[in-house]
């Protein structure tokens, strides 16, 4: 009897250690996944699903970085195979391990016109219904790998020199760079020619941030979320007729405001004992 | 003389897959494209690792139909036909744990069994458990964050960097902490493919009346428990944890074991 | 610091005051610097790259350029520069700079055509040379020996090279790559202006209200100028408009009002059809005061051929040239006119199917009425000239049409001033003298020309193509400020200041650039030196004249900073100084010369081509190389060595005691004053490098001020014609000075009586009251004649102080699309890169922005043709191919039936590809248009 209670003493408590041990455990691993999943600044192969559900989805199989390496407008002119775009994760990377990113500036996504890393994909993370163009073909101007970004103090094309580089870079150019023209009042005769990204347009391929000219790139791109920002949905522009749609739908739960000044009733307020 | 035959097939095959899978990227060759997690075989049949599948499934994401039908296929394959043989005839983490039992053996670090109160082969089953339910609540796949075997696979394809430390590491703790550490302890994909493969057709099959008892296969097995028939009756290897790795029928002087068909009709 | 920065500035500021348009230099220029900087030096220099001629500064510190900045007092570019500028302060420092000669040798260390480079001492280098020049001398005379020349060199480099070529060994086989970037260009200006070099300046820009460009992506080529044609439209966008004329869009048409895509070599129609317009329809327009006071009508011979090989050069009897290349070579000798061009030659009296027989190329023109003049400009009817000159297949006639229209309107419309700029699109042209000088007929009729704001102005491409190719006259049939060869009173000159016996110098100044090549190739030119340019990457038809260097018996030398083509084609390579390593000065596009002292030691053992030249002259005598010589023309070359002696020299004097050291002596180095005054001076004092010289010895230099000498001495040709100079020492107190230099101001219009002392004297002196005096004194005494040829019994009309329009129809290039070879082949260059890449391919960050030379390609031609962007296609003319990636998006975007290539990259060597066709009057070659078929790679 005694022995009997004995184990099953010692079997509770023994469970109860693996249990408790489980739980630490799990604690533990969910700590490290969620911190892995945290690194925000990486560009993912086009058609990449919003980087959340990206990072879920993805299998981590190399089919997408594989195929663009080994596509036929990767060859060196001697045949051999220039270091593809996309790269798998690795330890040391400080990125996610196992999914697929890519460098701008070591080697930037060169936008092919038949996307080769996305039809591969074998679980969608690589998302091809978003590159649909109306035509229903794969359409890599619908990427939106990032956005490109200029730092105007340490872009040269700012201090008035003739650079724009990144504009003649750009795959498409006039559309996702423009130039804008200024007058350069300190000499007089020299028009600042100025590249301004456009959003809508700019798919983040990188190409500029590679051709940028200055030690460090003046202009790079980064993953949309972090490059832009986000004015109200309540306001519209009453002078652009398509600004609407960016209002989106308003839901009606979703009017009534909330801050430190409105939290308390108005009987409450009005009931407090008023100083003078 | 020691009998090789298994464990070079099995080693042959390791490196030709893994050789087939880097060639893919760097040369560009349709013959296996991916990684465990999902592969392509001859740029055609979608292969893909139920666990990991089950792992992105249980994070709450439908998958696209390739990842699918390929872990069915995978599944299939093992339960009906290899049981657990991926681990010893695929992995390439099998050839840094063997390397390390063997270093381990030579070494005479095994003089005393030492029982390690919470590391029990079956801590891998709950790993595994684990597994889906971190998956669940961080919502990525908890293992394939950390999966030393798709670590070393892509090593082997896009470059090592950092990632080779989890190698070695998973080394050093097989050669002088837990014999059979990862594979036989903890390793989640194991337990998965031993669950899956439990019910497999190729087996080892033992012939009590050739066994001398001469333990050679105890030994050198790497999930011995399954081998509680050896000199005891004549009786296939059911369990699913067996890998089917051979190496038992290598060392048998005495041709008590090897491979065979599981007769349908007598399950056990 | 050597002199007072701040003193410096105000002296420049104030030199430039009184011509500079826009804003005066701004008061406080001083930069301020921090402790880990207070040791650098700052002084002006003029930037390495192209025509523009954009002022900089260089910071040295212990020997090496640290840093540069934009000069804020240079007028050019105010303090600014494009990104190739950016990197002035980097240009020398490629890790694989040449620091030693390397001379190709077998084991046993002797000389060794198919040996590998090895090291050896300049000593060494020069016997070699010595030995081959006097083995090539012997074996072929002054014509077998050669120099591709640049319009790279310093004036100095170039006025020390022109002299010992043609002064010393009596050869004029020296030509320098300007002929492959503005040889028609000066045709252009000599046959119209009789004197080379643009009338007006880069302040047109500022002052015009019509910019047009004719085949000139000045947006990359030139960008500081673009920027102040951008400044411009920005400044009024409704009354100034911008129009591009070009066979593809590239960038500079982002900016045009409308752009106008033509199919190639039909600008000449185009002009034509401006010119149609105002004479047919709108003679109002014609300023007849102007023309009959200024202008004279002229025509010239059409059937000239297209500057190939000729029937019967030994080359093409060996059999050296395939069939498929001879199928376009034959048209050099005869052609058949095609319907395209039938219409424009009616008035020379040819239709459709004629056997159209070609001499070589002439300069050769007569005085024509004004009516023959206008029945050669009938047939270009505004029909005609679109049906033909279209040249985006999915554009239509009505918007074609609609441009030619506006374009001939802005022309006209009275008080619209209008500049035209050109660049390599009407230079590189098999009729490239003709485009040239047709674009002046539209000016000259409408007296817009040699204004401010109004005239064609041609944008040069090199740093000092003006300065020294063209000024200091590099050129085989040029002697310096527009003297030529032919002439002998020109050569009398010569000899005279150069202290020649009469009669050394040679009269035959043929061959240019391509001839040398092919001079090579034939077996004839057995020694050949390349300085300051990379020939054989840079020519066209490229293999062959590789395989001629690298395969038959002669001896090819390269001068270059760094490794490239032409040094790994050659025999013996030498290390140069690269600019800043050597005093220098450039002249630029609109006539401004700049100096800059010697910033820093040339790495390694590198000296500079000035060195090299007079080193190498020590090595020739009086005895070795003035004896009597027979060319191949089979006119003599007298012996001089007796007329020497009287001029006290012996047998055995030294070209360099004749050309450099007896006059130069008088040129004292003095670094106790401006502006020797802390500055090194390798070639003159030697360094601290202690180099080891042509003589074994350490190189202590010349021991005199060479480059103020050979500065002066050039310039004393110009003094007082028109091509005036101001001194040595004032370069480099100021910002560059636009010449002719007169009282010490610059002149910003030519041949305007109000701006230009020369043309105020010629009216003076002529007693007329006209506002234009085109002064220039070439090609002044005409035969007359009619459209179809001089009648010699009318005898010949003298032309003072006029200008000339001349009549020149519209012609096909030799080489057109056709079913093998579909696709017009056009190169150049892009912004990032110079040349032959040879600097800018070692700057890491020019390097990354374009890896690699792209073939642009419209997308429908690759679709039809099975390519996807980046993949790789073969670009095959008759001549070679290349393999080139493709790119159907970015910066240059080819019309359907056309493919741009840029020729910078040496790994996509699209020269192997190009025909050496060239202007049969020019000699340039036309790199802008030849046939390929385009397939995947």
């Amino acid at each position: 009897m005694a022995n009997s209670d004995n184990n099953r003493r010692k079997f509770m408590a023994t469970t109860l250690q693996s249990v408790g041990l489980t739980a630490l455990g799990g604690l533990l691993w969910s700590g490290y996944c969620d911190e892995a999943k945290a690194s925000p600044l990486v560009l993912r192969p086009p058609g990449a699903l919003p980087e959340e559900q990206f990072l879920d989805v993805c299998i981590k199989c190399g089919l997408c970085a594989e195929a663009c390496a080994n596509r036929e407008s990767n060859k060196n002119r001697d045949g051999t195979q220039r270091e593809g775009t996309l790269k798998m994760a690795k330890g040391g990377d400080h990125k996610l391990i196992g999914t697929p990113y890519f460098i701008p500036r070591d080697v930037p996504c060169y936008m092919c016109d038949d996307i080769p890393c996305v039809p591969v994909c074998p679980s969608e993370a690589l998302d091809m219904k978003s590159l649909l163009n109306e035509k229903e073909e794969l359409d890599i101007n619908k990427a939106q790998m990032g956005l490109a970004v200029v730092h105007k103090e340490s872009c040269v094309a700012f201090w008035g020199l003739q650079c724009d580089a990144c504009y003649r870079a750009c795959p498409l150019l006039d559309e996702a760079i423009t130039l804008e023209y200024q007058k350069n009042e300190r000499t007089g005769k020299h028009a600042f020619l100025l590249p301004v990204v456009h959003s809508d347009v700019c798919t983040g391929c990188g190409l500029c941030e590679k051709a940028c000219i200055t030690e460090k790139p003046a202009i790079f791109v980064l993953p949309r979320e972090h490059s832009m920002g986000k004015a109200g949905d309540h306001y519209v522009k009453g002078w652009d007729t398509k600004d609407q749609q960016r209002a989106g739908e308003r839901k009606l739960d979703e009017i009534e405001t909330h801050n430190e000044r409105s939290q308390q009733a108005p009987s409450d307020y009005l009931n407090r004992e008023i100083e003078y | 003389m020691k009998n090789l035959k298994y464990l070079l097939l099995r080693r042959v095959t390791q490196i030709g897959l893994m050789f087939l899978y880097f060639a893919a990227n760097a040369y560009g060759w349709h013959i296996l494209e991916g990684t465990f997690g999902s592969s392509k075989l001859f740029g055609l049949i979608p292969l893909a690792d139920p666990y990991t599948t089950l792992q992105v499934l249980s994070a709450g994401f439908l998958l696209g139909a390739d990842v699918l039908v390929g872990a069915l296929l995978i599944t299939l394959f093992y339960m009906i036909v290899g049981g657990r043989a991926f681990c010893s005839w695929v992995c390439p983490i099998n050839m840094v744990t063997d390397l390390a039992n063997w270093l381990r053996r030579k070494l005479k670090l095994d003089k005393e069994e030492v029982n390690y109160r919470f590391l029990k082969r079956r801590t891998r089953y709950w790993i595994m458990v684990l597994g889906l339910i971190v998956s669940a609540v961080v919502g990525i796949a908890a293992f394939e964050a950390i999966s030393p075997i798709t670590i070393m696979q892509r090593g082997i394809i896009f470059g090592f960097g950092a990632g080779v430390s989890i190698i070695v590491a998973i080394f050093l703790f097989d050669l002088f902490g837990v014999r059979n550490g990862w594979c036989g302890h903890l390793c989640p994909l194991g337990a998965a493919y031993s669950l899956i493969g439990q019910k497999s057709l190729i087996r080892v099959k033992h012939d009590h009346e050739a066994c001398t008892n001469c333990m050679e296969c105890k030994i050198v097995c790497p999930e011995n428990q399954v081998l509680h028939m050896i000199n005891k009756e004549s009786i296939s290897v059911t369990d699913g944890e067996c890998t089917n790795c051979g190496r038992c029928i290598d060392v048998c002087n005495d041709d008590a074991l090897g491979f065979s068909i599981r007769k349908l009709n007598k399950d056990s | 610091m050597a002199l007072n920065r701040r003193d410096f500035l105000k002296s420049a500021a104030a030199a430039t005051a009184a011509s500079a348009v826009g804003i005066a230099v701004p008061s406080n220029l001083e930069a301020s610097a921090n402790e880990a900087q207070k040791d650098w030096r700052w002084d002006k220099a003029a930037c390495r790259f192209c025509g523009t001629g954009c002022g900089i500064m260089l910071a040295t510190k212990e020997g090496r350029i640290v840093a540069v900045k934009g000069d804020p007092a240079a007028p050019v570019n105010r303090g600014l520069n494009c990104i190739k500028g950016y990197f002035n302060a980097k240009i020398m420092y490629g890790a694989d700079r040449l620091k030693t000669p390397l001379l190709r040798m077998n084991d046993k260390g002797e000389f060794d055509k198919k040996g590998k480079f090895k090291p050896v001492s300049w000593q060494r280098a020069f016997d070699e040379m010595e030995k081959h020049a006097k083995k090539a001398l012997k074996a072929s005379g002054p014509e077998g020996v050669a120099v591709f020349a640049s319009g790279q060199y310093t004036v100095m480099e170039g006025y020390a090279a022109q002299k010992m070529m043609k002064g010393g060994f009596r050869s004029n086989a020296i030509d320098p790559n300007a002929r492959h970037c503005m040889a028609s260009a000066v045709v252009g200006f000599y046959q119209t202006f009789g004197i080379d070099e643009p009338s007006g300046c880069y302040d047109d820009i500022e002052i015009t209200d019509t910019i047009v460009t004719w085949g000139s992506n000045m947006a990359e080529m030139h960008p500081i100028l673009w920027s102040r044609v951008t400044d411009r439209k920005l400044s009024n966008p409704d009354k100034v408009k911008v129009v591009n004329i070009q066979t593809y869009t590239h960038r500079t048409c982002d900016l045009g009002d409308f752009n106008i895509i033509f199919s190639p070599s039909t600008d000449l129609a185009i002009w034509n059809y401006i010119a149609h317009e105002i004479v047919f329809n709108h003679p109002e327009a014609i300023d007849w005061d102007f023309v009959k006071e200024n202008i004279v009508f002229t025509a010239g011979p059409t059937n000239i051929g297209y500057g190939m090989r000729r029937a019967g050069e030994k080359s093409l009897k060996d059999g050296k040239y395939t069939a498929k290349e001879m199928e376009t070579i034959s048209k050099e000798m005869e052609k058949k006119v095609s319907a395209k061009e039938a219409p424009a030659l009616a008035p020379y009296g040819y239709k459709e199917g004629d056997t159209m027989k070609h001499t070589a190329g002439t300069l050769k023109h007569w005085h024509i009425s004004f009516e023959e003049y206008k029945k050669s400009l009938e047939p270009f009817t505004l029909d005609y000239v679109a049906k033909i000159a279209k040249g985006d297949p999915n554009e239509s006639i009505e918007s074609f049409k609609k441009k030619l229209k506006d374009l001939a309107a802005f022309y006209i419309e009275k008080d619209r001033k209008v500049v035209s700029f050109w660049t390599m699109g009407m230079n590189q042209h098999t009729r490239g003298t003709w485009v040239n000088t047709l674009s002046y007929n539209v000016h000259f009729l409408l007296n817009k020309q040699a204004l401010p704001g109004n005239g064609a102005f041609s944008l040069t491409g090199q740093p000092s193509a003006c300065g020294t190719a063209r000024e200091v006259g590099t050129f085989c049939h040029r002697l310096p400020a527009d003297m030529m060869v032919k002439n002998p009173k020109h050569r009398a000159k010569a000899e005279k200041t150069w202290g020649l016996p009469a009669g050394t110098l040679n009269p035959v100044g043929n061959q240019h650039i391509m001839k040398i090549h092919r001079d090579i190739e034939d077996g004839v030119v057995k020694f050949a030196w390349v300085n300051v340019c990379n020939a054989y990457q840079d020519s066209a038809s490229a293999s062959h004249w590789i395989k001629a260097a690298r395969e038959m018996d002669n001896f090819i030398v390269t001068s270059d900073g760094y490794p490239g083509i032409s040094a790994m084609v050659s025999d013996l390579v030498l290390p140069s100084a690269m600019i800043y390593e050597k005093w220098g000065a450039y002249g630029n596009a609109e006539r401004r010369t700049q100096h800059w002292r010697q910033q820093v030691l040339p790495v390694g053992d590198a000296m500079s081509d000035t060195w090299q030249w007079m080193e190498f002259s020590k090595r020739f005598t009086v005895q070795d190389l003035w004896g009597e010589y027979t060319l191949r023309n089979g006119k003599k070359l007298p012996n001089v060595i007796e007329d020497a002696k009287k001029l006290g020299y012996k047998e055995d004097t030294t070209m360099y005691e004749i050309l450099y050291k007896n006059k130069g002596k008088e040129y004292k180095l003095d670094t106790s004053k401006f502006p020797q005054k802390g500055y090194d001076n390798s070639d003159c004092a030697g360094d601290s490098r202690k180099v080891l010289g042509g003589d074994g010895k350490e190189a202590k230099g010349c021991g005199f001020m060479v480059h103020e000498y050979l500065f002066e001495e050039y310039a004393s040709f110009g003094r007082g014609h028109g091509h005036d100079l101001a001194p040595f020492e004032v370069y480099h107190k100021v910002r560059g000075l636009k010449w002719p230099v007169v009282d010490g101001k610059e002149t910003q219009w030519r041949f305007n009586v109000k701006y230009d002392p020369y043309a105020a004297k010629a009216v003076k002196e002529s007693g007329s009251k006209s506002t234009h005096a085109f002064y220039g004194p070439l090609a002044k005494n005409l035969l007359q004649g009619t459209l179809t040829g001089p009648d010699k019994s009318k005898g010949k009309k003298a032309l003072k102080n006029k200008a000339k329009i001349f009549a020149r129809p519209y012609m096909d290039p030799p080489e057109m699309p056709d079913e093998n070879y579909d696709t017009w082949l056009c190169t150049g260059r892009v912004l990032e890169h110079w040349h032959s890449g040879t600097m800018t391919m070692r700057v890491p960050e020019l390097f990354r922005a374009v890896p690699e030379a792209l073939c642009y390609m419209n997308p429908k031609d690759a679709k039809a043709k099975g390519v996807k962007r980046g993949e790789l296609v073969w670009v095959e003319s008759r001549r070679g191919k290349v393999k080139a990636r493709v790119e159907t998006r970015g910066r240059n975007r080819p019309p359907q039936g056309l493919v741009f290539v840029p020729w910078f990259d040496e790994k996509v060597f699209i020269n192997k590809v190009c025909l050496d066709a060239t202007c049969p009057m020019s000699k340039q070659t036309d790199y802008k248009k030849c046939a390929v078929k385009i397939t995947k790679a």
